[in-house]
């Protein structure tokens, strides 16, 4: 299929895989920021294809792992009321909360809906006119403009009964993070693709500069994933510290104007805290005055709500690239993805859920020839 | 109620059992053991692109008969009504039924009828139980499955549940996406028929191939290792998981098997099966390991590297991104 299969081309694979392992002279750490990315990895077996030098670190691309449990005992609540109907995207509904999960809410008899777009949860409100229509909108860059535009939407048709749960967050903040941490140890980046789609690439290269690291532009599929390695141990080798873009058919430099432009006109720039990592200035994006209507935690009074980690959970950790997930005493034993301590296992996009599913035997990652079966 | 059975149910069902108009229908004993089974059906919306909860129901039992070996006979019917529900909508189901039943050599001898308020049901639901006959010694179960065995599907995956996704949600994909939903209950007949040792038969239906292998696996305490790359998928199903999030491994099935077979029959199976309508993109697509008490399912990616295919622990969930 044209756009996946030539990105999952075995030989080419191989061929990048050689390439890697001829230039890599000593260790580096990589960290790859987006949850999706993290998946493909541990599915495709890409981390099993690089020399043993190479560590592959997690990044906090999951925007599910990251949005804080207060946010998600705020959807609770809300849920839970009559009046409302909640919409949200679907890996949204088992991350558990402090007490229980949004599919419990559901089963307790909460009107919650899965939508594919914000813009669905727009037609909720204009069908249902007697009834309060909350969108979950949490992402990155990536899910921002949309959600920009079901609120823009809203704004302009004057639609009274429809309200944003807004934590949104942004890449480069965190990577700063990341970065001036003294423990960090990640040498080198595998940028988020799709956000770069939407942002362009330029709010990179002073991170680049100050912290001194490659960062690469990187897709999702297994080639893709392994080429932007191989731009990063380059670099790594060579001294150098550029931003590249390995995934030129989708970003452009510039990214996407019309976009970026959705998202200046409706949000701006806040602090947010992140799930398992605590409070990051300028790393979020909150409603702006004149959108303050829609805004959810004011129309249904819970801005003051906050909440505490399960002190358990090292999903801060893990999301900052400082463990791994099977480093974890409670990985697969007290933490599995019918029973999470945190979010890394209960979103299916975590790095930890993707361990548990792809992982969890000591005897696999290994790579091998095909053709065994016929 | 008289008249809507009359009215609706005989006249798409009539047979001379049903005609017999009794609580119970009678029916003679083909004296060789038999194989029972039920399952209700609460698909939403009734009615998707290649099939509706009708077809559904009478194809679903059938096809539970077949994975014994059994050739089905009869089917039970029962429908739980929700008030309001169009008369038209019913009449629809039950001549889509009488059709699935004339296509899968089965009758409808008995049914039930039941009017629950309305916002009380989601317009209609329906159970049916079936009997079929085995007219051979042989066991198919997870238990016959060995070491070496060769794992087989007989057509490409995941079309009924993107299917009836796109028509619950509204999605449009370019190429309408129809069911597979399909009897099989010929072609396994068909199989035995030519010889063919057939170790273990398993529907692929809700949890897709994923949970089938995984249910099998378990019970027969083997290790099974799949290929991605041997694993028919079309390629407009592909796309559509890839936009949503989901994969093709895990989404239900109406009229795909997984076969498990001894090598030395393969060219003789994959003749039969591609040989018939429901077969005809039958593929190998991996093979039986040693024993393995945790039951595991492997897989190997396209790029060569091996992980464990699980099962899921609840529905598949569409991502954010």
């Amino acid at each position: 299929m044209k756009y996946l299969d030539e990105y999952r081309d075995p030989a080419l694979a191989r061929k990048i895989s050689r390439a890697i392992h001829r230039i890599t002279t000593k260790p580096h750490v990589i960290m790859e920021i987006c949850g999706g990315q993290t998946h493909a990895i541990v599915k495709f077996g890409v981390d099993v294809l690089l020399p043993g030098q190479i560590t592959l670190v997690h990044g906090p691309g999951c925007p599910v792992c990251v949005t804080p449990l207060e946010l998600i005992d705020k959807a609770l609540d809300i849920a839970a009321r009559p009046e409302v109907i909640f919409c949200s995207f679907g890996d949204m509904l088992r991350v558990p909360g402090s007490g229980k999960d949004l599919l419990t809410v559901k089963a307790e008899g909460g009107d919650v809906r899965i939508v594919y777009s914000p813009l669905d949860a727009l037609s909720l409100a204009k069908a249902n006119p007697s009834r309060q229509v909350v969108f979950f909108a949490i992402g990155f860059e990536t899910t921002a403009p949309g959600n920009a535009m079901a609120v823009y939407q809203a704004y302009q048709q004057q639609i009274k009964n429809f309200f944003m749960l807004v934590s949104h967050v942004l890449v480069p903040p965190a990577m700063r993070a990341i970065l001036s941490s003294p423990q960090n140890r990640v040498e080198g980046f595998l940028a988020a693709g799709h956000v770069c789609a939407v942002m362009g690439y330029e709010e990179y290269i002073p991170i680049a500069r100050e912290f001194k690291v490659p960062i690469v532009v990187t897709g999702f599929e297994p080639l893709d994933i392994l080429q932007g390695i191989l731009m990063v141990v380059r670099q790594l080798e060579q001294g150098r510290y550029e931003v590249e873009n390995q995934y030129s058919r989708a970003v452009k430099r510039g990214g996407n104007a019309p976009a970026q432009e959705i998202i200046k006109e409706v949000f701006e720039v806040a602090p947010r805290k992140w799930r398992g990592v605590g409070d990051i200035p300028h790393s979020g994006l909150k409603l702006r005055e004149q959108y303050q209507s829609f805004d959810a935690e004011g129309r249904f009074g819970l801005s003051g709500m906050t909440r505490e980690e399960p002190e358990e959970c090292i999903s801060g950790l893990i999301l900052q690239g400082l463990k791994k997930p099977g480093e974890c005493p409670a990985f697969g034993q007290r933490c599995t993805p019918q029973h999470p301590l945190g979010a890394t296992m209960g979103s299916s996009e975590g790095a930890c859920a993707a361990y548990y599913r792809y992982r969890r035997f000591t005897d696999f990652g290994k790579p091998r020839e095909r053709g065994v079966i016929s | 109620m008289h008249e809507m059975i009359s009215g609706v149910f005989h006249a798409a069902f009539q047979n001379p059992m049903l005609d017999t108009r009794h609580d119970a229908a009678v029916l003679a004993s083909p004296g060789q053991r038999l194989a029972f089974t039920t399952d209700s059906y609460v698909v939403h919306p009734l009615f998707f692109p290649g099939g509706d909860i009708g077809s559904l129901a009478v194809y679903g039992t059938v096809n539970d008969l077949a994975m014994s070996g059994a050739r089905p006979l009869f089917i039970s019917t029962g429908f739980i009504i929700e008030e309001g529900l169009p008369m038209e909508t019913l009449v629809r189901i039950a001549r889509s039924m009488s059709a699935a039943a004339q296509k899968a050599c089965v009758q409808i001898v008995t049914g039930d009828t039941k009017v629950v308020e309305r916002g009380k049901g989601d317009g209609v639901y329906i159970n049916t139980a079936g009997i079929g006959v085995l007219e051979h010694d042989s066991v198919i179960s997870p238990l016959e499955v060995r070491p070496g065995d060769l794992i087989l599907v007989n057509g490409d995956l995941g079309r009924h549940g993107m299917a009836v996704m796109a028509s619950r949600e509204g999605l449009e994909y370019e190429s309408e996406i129809t069911s597979d939903s399909a009897p099989l209950a010929t072609l396994v007949q068909k199989l035995m028929g030519a010889g063919v040792p057939l170790h273990c038969l398993r529907d692929i239906t809700r949890g897709g191939l994923s949970a089938t292998l995984n249910e099998i696996a378990e019970a027969a305490g083997l290790n099974f290792l799949i290929e991605e790359d041997l694993i028919p998928v079309r390629a407009d199903v592909r796309g559509a998981c890839e936009i949503l999030g989901l994969d093709p491994l895990y989404v239900a099935c109406e009229g795909r098997l997984v076969l498990f077979i001894p090598e030395p029959h393969l060219k003789q199976a994959l003749a039969v099966l591609r040989d018939d309508p429901c077969g005809k993109q039958a593929a190998v697509i991996g093979r039986v390991r040693g024993p393995d008490p945790r039951g595991l399912v492997c897989s190997l990616s396209p790029i060569g590297v091996e992980r464990v295919l699980d099962m899921l622990s609840g529905e598949q969930l569409p991502r954010i991104c």
